[in-house]
């Protein structure tokens, strides 16, 4: 007995490494649970508070282009606006409830944001206290940015599109041709349109939107345009490169949008994949 | 270990973290070359400093690196594995007639080619431990290779800038 004891006593060492490993690992493997999700990134208390006065300190040097995209974004939203005012002498009746408005949008900041590694994270500045929710999807006036994956009460870390697991569902805005938008882990301003049909014809330039067929992102917001097609080495699909609308290393504001049909459409599409019993 | 050095140290530690992640964080050349400046620190503790502590003592920074990284444990697992065979590796390497007492293993202390000897293998180790999980999942291996190589690159020779400017050497008692 004294002999095992001494042995492990001798392998301390060792010991304590495999356990310190092992608990790394463990963290890493598991940080898709919810719970854990949290915790252990920038998104918690300790780490928000930091890294948002150091965005408060390195925001002003990008004061300048932000300040551009804001006020781009405002003049589109005043086109639009004044496209959507009724005109007085027109008629005047109620739309169906399925072109109702059931998306609502929070503008959120960027505090922590990273571009270069394979599995890229954003911390948000609003959390649940602000009515950010797992699942709600973000996006800027460029394009689609991500989705979040967890929420503090102040904070929130957001999947990004930099993220070799995160899937879009889009489409060919002029063709309506559906595929998916992934990233592939190479550059940061391009991504993979995948699932497009052999048949289809894509020519570069072609704009590439959202589809809302997700639930997540409402239709027609941007992504991407199409930049390079070929025919690729999977035998059904086209191998598409699209450059993408947003700039990712310049991220400073951004918008987080809700639909609040969501829970509904995914128990009613649930309820078809497993029928009663 | 004295007082002032474990004040010393603990002063370089968290001098280390934050200008990791708050500066190295987002300098990274061409998008491939990252400066993990912060295994530096566990490189320089002094020699007869135990693997357990050093273990614990990366285990933290790596934990605390993760966080502002959100990089979920990616680093801890690298450091912890630096951390454990850095002891070894020092002995490997010992010149004959050994280590100087309470002289730890810097730059100026020990003269540049016995350093890089000892700090390039430890940084491989790391980066492409680090790169290795992060990538895993993806079929990249090129961009992981160069990644690895790269960062090694301009993580050494930052490390040996900071040294040569803000590091004394010893005095041999």
């Amino acid at each position: 007995m004294q002999q095992i004891f001494l042995f492990l006593y001798r392998l301390r060492a060792f010991i304590l490494f495999l356990i310190l490993e092992l608990l790394a690992l463990g963290i890493i493997f598991t940080h898709n649970s919810p719970q854990g999700a949290v915790y252990f990134n920038s998104s918690n208390k300790f780490t928000g508070r930091l890294l948002s006065s150091k965005n408060n300190f390195v925001s002003y040097f990008t004061l300048n282009s932000t300040n551009k995209a804001l006020a781009e974004k405002n003049a589109s939203l005043l086109n639009r606006l004044d496209r959507m005012t009724a005109i007085t002498d027109s008629a005047h009746f109620n739309l169906d409830s399925s072109l109702s408005n059931n998306f609502n949008f929070w503008s959120a900041r960027v505090i922590n944001n990273s571009i270069n590694l394979s599995q890229n994270y954003i911390t948000l500045n609003k959390g649940s206290l602000d009515g950010v929710e797992e699942g709600m999807g973000v996006f800027n006036e460029q394009g689609i940015v991500g989705r979040v994956k967890g929420t503090s009460s102040h904070f929130s870390s957001v999947i990004s599109l930099l993220h070799t697991d995160l899937l879009i569902s889009s489409k060919i805005k002029k063709s309506e041709v559906f595929g998916s938008t992934k990233w592939d882990g190479v550059n940061s301003n391009e991504a993979k349109l995948l699932y497009v049909p052999r048949h289809v014809k894509v020519e570069p330039g072609q704009e590439i939107v959202t589809s809302g067929y997700n639930a997540v992102f409402p239709e027609g917001l941007p992504i991407g345009k199409v930049k390079e097609v070929s025919q690729g080495s999977e035998t059904n699909y086209l191998d598409i490169t699209i450059s993408l609308g947003a700039d990712f290393s310049k991220l400073n504001f951004v918008y987080l949008v809700k639909n609040d049909l969501r829970e509904e459409i995914d128990s009613l599409e649930m309820e078809m994949v497993t029928p009663n019993q | 270990m004295t007082t002032i050095k474990i004040l010393k140290y603990s002063l370089s530690f968290f001098i280390y973290f934050l200008i990791q992640v708050f500066i190295l964080k987002d300098l990274v050349l061409f998008g491939y070359a990252f400066c993990f400046l912060y295994v530096f620190f566990l490189l320089n503790l002094p020699h007869e400093v135990p693997t357990i502590p050093l273990l614990l003592i990366g285990f933290f920074l790596g934990l605390l690196i993760d966080l502002f990284y959100d990089s979920f444990g990616i680093h801890a697992a690298s450091t912890v594995f630096l951390a454990f065979v850095r002891n070894t590796w020092i002995k490997v390497i010992m010149p004959t007639g050994g280590y100087d007492d309470n002289v730890p293993p810097t730059l100026l202390n020990t003269g540049i080619g016995w350093y890089i000897f000892y700090s390039l293998p430890l940084i491989l180790i790391h980066h492409f431990i680090f790169f290795y999980i992060d990538s895993l999942g993806t079929q990249l291996y090129l961009p992981l290779v160069i990644r690895v190589l790269s960062s090694m690159v301009f993580t050494f020779l930052l490390g040996t800038i900071v040294q040569a400017i803000f590091y004394k050497k010893e005095r041999v008692v």
